[in-house]
């Protein structure tokens, strides 16, 4: 499915200082039994939000906050480990986040993320000790330059994967792009018969 | 160039070779689905009026929601959820209208993804399979490619067989020597988790090898390759040896006859290369290898049985002491246990019932702890019965279940309490992951049922001197 492009984001920080947040802190296995990908956003980090009978926790990191005022997500290392459920991605982008850094994010989730419009992006040490300290600050993602630009004005360069950048900025159906090699693959299983 | 076993898998999978523009397109063998993360997929065949492209390398199966729980008088299947019914009814329906072959409920083939998979003979050395389930790398086991993929690639593979990949970085993880008794796979894969860190093998793909991993039973490599996402490896493999030849032969999926003699000259062929080159390599001498617990809320968080929980350092660590009402220096095995779980893909086959079952015979569970018993697939369940495995855990007070995920990840229903600690024998001890706010202390199968014995956290090695004296 064709995601909307990606280009460039300016948004404030939101920053949960916590190492090997899992997939089952993102969205726990309970809500899984869904048979749909959108409006999850109210799953997301639920059991760090709400108690047994949904009522908010006082030690909900996320408050009151205004998604749409802090759609990146700092988060500690190892960012996204355990499952491939891509319901972790579909309810950070519900709950309203369109980029998440960390120092390292799991291979899947990364993934995952990259296919639904969720940037993640990794940076150094230094970098990210400097985003852990100083959350609620300003940053711009520069996809098509891989430049992230600091509270700071320092400009940091990252990488990101050059299929799935090209399909963020362009909005890439990547199935369609499969679909579109229907010849090779066919050519592929005749050799192998 | 010498090659390594990953090399080898992927050259032979190459529809197109991957650029600094675009990912390699790689051909797989073998999609096995499930409830959980099959339906958006499908409705995104649906939405476009695509057809699945090879049923015939698609197989289904009801694992993640199901109840573990038997049928009422009125035949009912007491699902947690209208939700978890509707999932259920979905694949079921999706397999129907695609072709694709499904061990639902009630058939004899029905189990856990990742155990039905090698016990059917679906599961060959040298194939790509894929799954919507990150412990997939269970298949790894046979020397195979085996990763677990997102719901929009469980669509890609539906539609076009093929998925858009980048190639791993190798590792090779070595264990030197051999196990003492009463030590096994999963205390290897805590151990190596330990060692390594739960991102420690981040974008690599993770050979098994040297004498320890040749030892091993086809089970016993399974649990290994199976908890290689635990550190963070989306890949798990050990070279196919006679060992796999003798489990895989004969399985209904099989090759059978001159194909079985031709596939197994092939499959002699996929093992490194001497001199093949790895990105990292990694030794651990198996020798040292205790029975091994967890103590935090990642799975690298892990020590032998007899140790204490070690000072946290960060404030991470510090947080899970908390939330595992773990001090430092606390004894492990001074940690009461409330209830004991075997089951799931890493320890639910055979050989790790007879484990669990060779402590708790003539034993019994200790007042106050509950433990279920769940075995990984039907064929399992039988096999367990047949040898009378099912009265042992009955008489010792501990449940005997239907086949499924369960508490492994508690969305049909089976979950601790809040505050639990659960001795589990599954493969993440996340927050939660058990029911919200059960502790989960991961170990073996011998472990899991000497601490349900002694009612605290337990050395498997102390029941098994008793019965050599
Ligand atoms: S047993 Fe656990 S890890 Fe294995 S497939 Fe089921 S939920 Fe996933």
């Amino acid at each position: 499915m064709a995601v909307e492009p990606f280009r460039t984001l300016t948004a404030k920080t939101k920053v949960i200082a916590v190492d090997n947040v899992d997939t089952d802190q993102i969205i726990p296995a309970r809500f899984l039994t869904t048979t749909a990908s959108d409006g999850l956003g109210r799953c997301a980090f639920h059991d760090w939000r709400f108690d047994e009978g949904g009522t908010r926790l006082p030690t909900d990191p996320f408050g009151a906050d205004d998604m749409a005022d802090t759609p990146i997500l700092v988060a500690g290392a190892n960012f996204g480990c355990g499952s491939s459920r891509e319901h972790a991605p579909w309810a950070l982008r519900d709950f309203g986040f369109r980029a998440v850094i960390s120092s390292d994010i799991a291979d899947i989730f990364k993934s995952n993320a990259l296919k639904n419009g969720l940037l993640a992006v990794e940076v150094g040490q230094d970098v990210h000790a400097h985003l852990l300290q100083n959350g609620g600050c300003t940053l711009t993602l520069d996809l098509e330059q891989r430049v992230l630009t600091l509270d700071t004005g320092e400009r940091i360069a990252f990488e990101v994967e050059a299929f799935a950048r090209r399909c963020l900025l362009d909005g890439v159906d990547t199935l369609g792009y499969l679909l579109g090699q229907q010849e090779a693959i066919r050519a592929y299983e005749e050799a192998r018969q | 160039m010498p090659e390594t076993l990953l090399d080898k898998l992927w050259t032979r999978h190459l529809v197109q070779a991957e650029s600094t523009e675009a990912p390699a397109i790689l051909f797989i063998d073998l999609h096995l689905i499930h409830e959980v993360t099959s339906p958006q997929a499908f409705d995104v065949l649906a939405s476009r009026d695509l057809a699945v492209r090879r049923p015939d390398l698609t197989f289904g199966t009801l694992d993640h929601s199901t109840p573990t729980l038997p049928a009422n008088e009125t035949g009912r299947l007491p699902y947690v959820t209208p939700e978890a019914e509707e999932q259920v009814n979905k694949l079921i329906s999706n397999c129907a209208k695609y072709g694709i072959e499904l061990a639902g409920m009630g058939d004899a083939r029905r189990g856990i993804v990742h155990v039905i998979g090698p016990e059917l003979g679906l599961t060959q050395p040298g194939k790509t399979i894929v799954c919507g389930d990150s412990h997939t790398s269970t298949h790894g086991a046979f020397g195979a490619l085996a990763f677990g993929i997102g719901t929009t690639e469980v669509g890609h593979v539906l539609a076009t067989q093929c998925l858009l990949q980048r190639k791993p970085k190798a590792m090779r993880v070595r264990f030197s020597g051999a196990l003492g008794p009463g030590v096994g796979a999963k205390d290897m894969a805590l151990a190596v988790i330990a060692e390594i860190g739960a991102d420690g093998g981040q974008g690599y793909a993770i050979e098994f090898a040297g004498p320890a991993v040749e030892a091993l039973s086809m089970e016993g490599r399974m649990t290994l390759c199976n908890m290689s996402i635990e550190a963070g490896a989306r890949f798990g493999m050990v070279a196919p040896d006679e060992t796999t030849f003798d489990w895989v032969k004969g399985r209904p999926h099989a090759p059978s006859g001159d194909a079985w003699d031709a596939a197994v000259a092939d499959w002699r062929t996929l093992t490194s290369d001497a001199g093949a080159h790895f990105d990292r390599e990694v030794t651990i001498d198996a020798s040292r290898i205790q029975p091994m617990v967890t103590y935090g809320v990642s799975p690298d968080a892990a020590a032998p049985v007899g140790a204490s929980v070690p000072a946290a350092t960060t404030k991470s660590a510090e947080a899970a002491r908390a939330y595992m009402r773990m001090a430092d220096d606390t004894a492990l095995q001074d940690v009461r246990v409330n209830r004991v779980f075997v089951g799931s893909c890493t320890n639910s086959r055979i050989s790790d019932l007879r484990a669990a079952a060779d402590i708790l015979r003539g034993r019994k569970v200790a007042d106050g702890v509950v433990m279920l018993v769940v075995p990984g697939s039907e064929a399992v369940r039988k096999q367990a019965e047949d040898e009378g495995l099912d009265a042992v855990f009955i008489a010792a007070g501990a449940e005997w279940r239907e086949p499924g995920c369960s508490m492994c990840i508690a969305m049909n229903g089976d979950a601790g309490a809040p505050g639990d600690l659960v001795v589990s024998t599954s493969n993440r001890n996340f927050m939660g992951r058990q029911g919200k706010g059960v502790r989960t202390v991961l170990a073996s199968p011998a472990t899991a049922a000497a601490s349900a014995v002694v009612g605290r956290i337990a050395d498997p090695r102390d029941f098994i001197q008793q019965e050599a004296v």
